[in-house]
């Protein structure tokens, strides 16, 4: 099922080339001695620079599809092109290198490192480039700016509200000028009007800057922001 | 780069109980270990620094120590007659006959009798030892029953002082001097005339070593090698400096019990630290689920953790130096197994000393943070992102 955003998307006056491919994803966790299927026969084409919602009730595999396209998951069958890279193809090593350059991860629960202040946190990506103190600081501040937190640099999460803690987690996830943002839930531990600055920026990195967005989301509101929503159930993708 | 290490400083710091309970395990074991290295660093030095690097000790064939050799007057008048050997300003070569003997003495703090090793010699016996130098009285006349004793001996047994008198041998000694020798061999013994002592512990014509000077190190080793070689002389001559490498041995019972101990407390202090690590990777499993997502590799989390343990070894280690630097310099005194007598010496915290703790404590770290940081590095992100 595809529902239309209630933002525009940009214009596009040639056909933006695919950024995920999957075809005939399939997943299945094995459970004591049960077979659990997450996905099956899921084929999916996202092109540059869309924003997608992928909507589902809980178990319908959403997330599993959203690791899958961060590496962090293999498919039991079938095949996925990220950045016309064959990302199963790749080592331990070499995806945890992929990740850190061309993915953004947006958690549910902001996952911010609690020890570690605002701007310590958007500059761990950084640590694994190849950036000097003073460039990975101008970066971090470019981030923080960017999500209105410039002023929160030194606070810990535990001194931030919820959706500021999710705007640093963005600001981390952007840091390093991935292609794609991957968000998982990024609205579902947020009050109304912080979910809606989270989502405002979420649509601006997509318009502004390019970013192709792929958010799982069970929020009907949420996915309005999106240009395309799929849905999952029962982890096939409905047409 | 890695993980920063404020990521570890400020987690060692969110958990002050856990972090302090463990650095406190591993500091007591890094105690013993720092007090059995100090206790032997101090009594190697005594011995170390006991031997000049010219001097020759002779002694009878198949002895290893001085109280169980005997050289003959005659043996020490051909030793007197050696090339090789050093003469001091007055042309009279450098060679001391010595008569060793270990008598028992009442301390002062009355705990009781101790053996304290008494040394018979002459003035050139003092010459060779330049070490030693007179702080209180003066040197004993020849022939005369009088003794200086070291400093530890005027300390440590009753009337052992200027003025005073001990009874050993055939009666009353009077103490006329005080000598410091450094923290050296000589430091825990008595010295007298060579031949009263002689005619007192009725040993006439016999000696218990004979101390040469060489005139060069390489004399020195020629000297070694032409004594223990003459078929007619039948003794054995050995640097001074080896010999007393030798009796460092004094130490092996302490040194046993010792690492016997801290090996013990030692396994104990790696499960403290097993523990907390296992404790601090299962508390930040969604953590370390986020690191990896954000491109950080299993070797850098291995290595995160790794260090946090490392740097609760360090905590340990930093504790047990505090708590032991109050001992440094403090002297004390164990039996030579081979003299049977008391051996004084300091505890010496020396640089070596703590460093060879700090490789301790960090080998205790290191296997106690090991098998966790290889559980957090072995975790799968999604699994360790739902926890």
């Amino acid at each position: 099922m595809t529902t239309t955003a209630p933002f525009p998307a940009p214009a596009k006056t040639v056909a933006e080339p695919a950024i995920v491919e999957a075809e005939h994803i399939g997943k299945v966790f094995h459970r004591d001695s049960f077979e659990v299927v997450a996905l099956e026969d899921v084929s999916l084409t996202i092109a540059r620079g869309d924003f997608v919602a992928l909507m589902g009730p809980s178990g319908s595999g959403k997330t599993t599809l959203l690791n899958m396209i961060a590496a962090v998951d293999r498919p039991t069958s079938g095949t996925m092109r990220v950045m016309g890279q064959d990302i199963y193809r790749l080592n331990d090593r070499e995806a945890a290198r992929w990740r850190n350059e061309k993915i953004g991860y947006i958690f549910q629960t902001f996952n911010l490192i609690p020890v570690l202040t605002a701007a310590e946190n958007v500059e761990l990506p950084l640590l694994l480039s190849r950036l000097s103190k003073s460039e990975r600081r101008e970066h971090v501040e470019t981030a923080l700016r960017l999500v209105g937190l410039q002023d929160r640099m030194g606070h810990l999460p535990k001194q931030l509200s919820g959706g500021q803690e999710q705007r640093v987690a963005i600001a981390r996830a952007i840091v390093s000028d991935p292609a794609i943002l991957l968000a998982d839930e990024p609205t579902g531990d947020l009050d109304r009007q912080s979910a809606a600055e989270v989502l405002e920026i979420m649509t601006r990195l997509n318009q502004e800057f390019r970013k192709t967005v792929v958010m799982v989301t069970h929020d009907a509101h949420a996915a309005g922001y999106a240009h395309v929503t799929r849905h999952l159930e029962k982890g096939h993708l409905q047409a | 780069m890695a993980i920063p290490i404020t990521y570890n400083l400020r987690h060692l710091r969110q958990r002050p109980g856990a972090t302090a309970m463990t650095a406190v395990g591993i500091a007591l074991t890094v105690a013993i270990a720092l007090f059995i290295l100090a206790l032997l660093g101090g009594l190697r030095q005594a011995f170390a620094r006991s031997g000049q690097p010219l001097n020759v000790l002779v002694l009878r064939k198949g002895s290893t120590a001085e109280v169980t050799s005997t050289v003959t007057e005659q043996q020490a008048a051909l030793l007197r007659t050696l090339p090789g050997i050093a003469k001091n300003a007055a042309g009279q070569p450098m060679v001391s006959p010595e008569l060793v003997v270990v008598v028992s003495l009442p301390q002062r703090n009355g705990a009781g009798p101790n053996n304290v090793t008494v040394r018979g010699l002459g003035r050139i016996g003092r010459q060779l030892r330049p070490q030693v130098h007179l702080v209180k009285g003066r040197w004993f006349h020849a022939g005369q029953r009088e003794v200086d004793v070291s400093q530890s001996v005027a300390r440590r047994y009753r009337h052992a002082q200027v003025g005073g008198s001990i009874r050993f041998g055939q009666g009353q000694w009077r103490v006329v001097g005080i000598f410091a020798a450094g923290n050296t061999a000589p430091s825990s013994e008595i010295w007298g005339d060579v031949h009263q002592m002689q005619g007192d512990f009725q040993r006439q014509g016999v000696f218990s070593s004979v101390l040469l000077q060489a005139a060069s190190p390489v004399e020195a080793s020629a000297l070694v090698r032409r004594v223990s070689s003459d078929q007619q002389l039948e003794l054995h001559g050995i640097h001074e400096q080896a010999y007393y490498a030798q009796q460092t041995q004094s130490g092996a019972p302490i040194e046993l019990v010792g690492w016997v101990v801290a090996l013990i407390m030692a396994i104990g202090s790696c499960f403290a630290a097993m523990n907390t690590m296992y404790a601090a990777v299962a508390y930040r499993e969604r953590e370390i689920g986020t690191l990896r997502m954000l491109g950080f590799s299993r070797p850098s989390i291995l290595g995160c953790f790794v260090l946090e343990s490392l740097m609760l070894a360090v905590l340990g280690w930093a504790l047990a130096v505090v708590a032991m630097l109050p001992l440094n310099g403090l002297t004390t005194g164990t039996m030579n197994n081979a003299t049977f007598s008391e051996v004084v010496f300091q505890i010496k915290m020396t640089p070596t000393v703590l460093g060879w703790a700090l490789a301790f404590a960090l080998l205790m770290g290191l296997i106690g943070g090991l098998a966790p940081a290889w559980q957090a590095a072995r975790r799968e992100i999604v699994s360790a992102l739902r926890a």
